[in-house]
């Protein structure tokens, strides 16, 4: 099949996701049994109250017509009102999200290049001493709650040492020292776990193409080891840890609801933590879609990218 | 088959690595503690013992006072409770739903596998996080909505293996064999497909528990779990969260509760399919 082709067919297949993700938000807030209304008024609903609310946010509307129609509003890029406070919520996502994405970027830019470098280490030595320390060490930190890890720094560095704030401040933050010093934690936080995941994924799928049958006929041909991975292996591995990079950052967005939060982070992940607390309907739904759709999007290039960086594809029979 | 049960017990026993076995003592005293709760913790669960809070170990306070001036140590002995017996039942559902249509899915295949894979992807492509918290925003974290998210959403995973494990094994000759036999569809799933998943299951079956574990005490931190005045390991952690800036380390014991059940099953997991000679789960999805 030709390589355009697929990624056209790609594309549309991650489309149809980002329209199955909607559904799903959309549904699971609005028809589930919890009632707007009522969460809304809590304690003091009373039945005209209810009527009230559900007339004012057209809740009286099929469900059918209520999703596209914010669905629409979703594409031409409005966000509705917060129902909590009837603040924009373009604007309040939109002063937020920017800290969200340098905190994900910077854990990313560290996390990614160190875990794809241990998880080689570890599978060119299978079994190695080195390599069981990596195993075992990687498997105890994805056992262990981001939160501990967290826990542990911020009572190392903050209360014990002083050296690092313990909250996340970014409003009086300026000049990159300053951002530095405050995004340590979090960034150090969030690293450990999802390096932890991603380098034992990089372990297994370089270890995967290590023992297929063109390698080992590489071995029997005497070819030296290190023409062996950077010629033979690594180029049939480079699809499989792209992938394994899409495939965690999944728990880089648990980790970043957990770790905004913990540290009173000024991001989109809290704020939808709070947002889930006072019950804020559209507050969640926006989060839920943005969030949602990085991760499709991500998963997309990844998929695109390791399409084609494998040789098999460029190169069909 | 009792014989064969002990027999194998025994051969486990015999390979056994120093890690295993500090794992599996572990996870056997985690198991006591959360089941004698009541008769070994020293104070009752909500009993304020002190006026003073995060008060230092001593005075027959274990592991001092926490953020109210209750026991500590008697509150973790029924938060890891709660914590266990939510994973536990969250690991089971989940396992029983998954495992179920995995298999089905594997013995029926066509349109039936085709309907339940493809929204099983979908599910897939969302971070589980992010389902959970709609799902909590619309009906409030009360624990049985706590336990059905969560198993909904480790039973995708389950389906994944379940499935996969099904398809390689409804191949083999034996399963022909049987089918020709004229078996009944049941007593194939039963005593056929079963007994040769086993390996995988019980390795899949351990690490969803743990990632029930992780997850109910991250919704938990979170103040989105199980609410107060019942307190699991996660809301033991975030009640006494303000404690780490008085310098203590109150809210470390939790943490370090979790990280031991955790920890403990992952590496007996680790050995359990190395012992096996078996792939990881993980790999079958």
């Amino acid at each position: 099949m030709n390589i355009l082709s697929v990624i056209v067919q790609r594309l549309g297949l991650g489309i149809l996701t980002v329209l199955i993700v909607s559904i799903l938000v959309f549904v699971g807030t609005e028809i589930l049994p919890g009632d707007v209304a009522y969460a809304i008024l809590g304690q003091g609903a009373t039945p005209e109250l209810v009527a009230n609310i559900q007339e004012r946010l057209g809740l009286d509307e099929p469900a059918h017509l209520r999703y596209l129609a914010w669905l629409g509003e979703l594409l031409r890029g409005d966000l509705g009102t917060s129902l909590a406070n009837g603040a924009i919520l373009n604007d309040v996502i939109g002063e937020r999200i920017g800290n969200t994405v340098l905190l994900a970027a910077v854990t990313a830019a560290i996390a990614v290049p160190l875990s794809v470098v241990l998880g080689l280490i570890a599978s060119t030595r299978p079994d190695s001493a080195i390599d069981r320390l990596i195993s075992t060490s990687t498997l105890a930190l994805i056992s262990v709650p981001d939160f501990l890890i967290a826990v542990l720094l911020v009572s190392l560095f903050a209360v014990q040492l002083g050296w690092l704030p313990a909250i996340a401040n970014l409003n009086r933050v300026d000049g990159f020292l300053e951002y530095a010093r405050v995004l340590a934690l979090p960034v150090t936080a969030l690293s450990f776990t999802v390096m932890a995941h991603m380098a034992r994924m990089t372990r297994s799928a370089v270890l995967n193409v290590l023992t297929s049958s063109p390698i080992e006929m590489a071995i029997l041909k005497g070819v030296p080891k290190w023409r062996i991975i950077l010629v033979h292996a690594l180029p049939n591995a480079i699809a499989p840890i792209i992938n394994v990079i899409a495939l965690n950052l999944a728990y880089l967005i648990t980790g970043i609801v957990v770790i905004e939060s913990m540290f009173n982070f000024p991001g989109i992940g809290r704020l939808m933590v709070e947002g889930v607390t006072t019950r804020d309907i559209p507050l969640v739904q926006a989060a839920a879609m943005i969030f949602c759709s990085t991760y499709v999007v991500l998963n997309l290039a990844a998929d695109i990218i390791s399409l084609i960086a494998n040789p098999r594809v460029r190169h069909p029979k | 088959m009792v014989e064969r049960v002990v027999m194998s017990l025994r051969e486990a026993r015999r390979d056994l690595t120093p890690t295993a076995t500090l794992c599996l003592l572990i996870i056997c005293l985690i198991l006591l503690a959360a089941i004698l709760a009541p008769f070994l913790a020293p104070h009752r669960e909500g009993e304020i013992l002190t006026t003073g809070s995060f008060m230092s170990p001593g005075e027959g306070l274990f592991l001092g006072s926490d953020y109210l001036g209750r026991d500590l140590f008697s509150r973790l002995f029924y938060g890891l409770r709660l914590t266990v017996v939510v994973s536990l039942t969250i690991a089971l559902l989940a396992f029983l739903v998954g495992c179920s249509l995995g298999f089905l899915a594997a013995v029926l295949g066509g349109r039936f596998d085709m309907l339940i894979s493809r929204l099983v992807d979908a599910l897939i492509a969302f971070p589980a996080i992010m389902l959970a918290l709609i799902v909590i925003t619309a009906l409030g974290p009360s624990i049985p909505v706590l336990v059905v998210t969560i198993a909904f959403i480790d039973s995708t995973r389950v389906f994944r293996v379940a499935r996969a494990l099904g398809v390689d094994i409804v191949v083999q000759d034996y399963v022909e064999a049987a089918t020709v036999r004229g078996e009944r569809f049941g007593w194939l799933m039963w005593h056929e497909i079963l007994p040769n998943a086993l390996v995988p299951l019980a390795a899949e079956f351990g690490i969803r528990f743990t990632y029930a574990i992780l997850f109910i005490s991250a919704l938990s931190f979170l103040g989105l779990g199980v609410q107060p005045p019942q307190a699991d390991l996660g809301v033991l952690i975030r009640e006494n969260m303000q404690g780490l800036l008085y310098g203590t380390f109150t809210p470390l014991y939790p943490a370090l509760c979790i990280a031991a059940i955790t920890i403990s099953i992952n590496l007996l997991v680790d050995w359990y399919l190395r012992r096996n000679d078996a792939a990881s789960p993980e790999d079958l999805q």
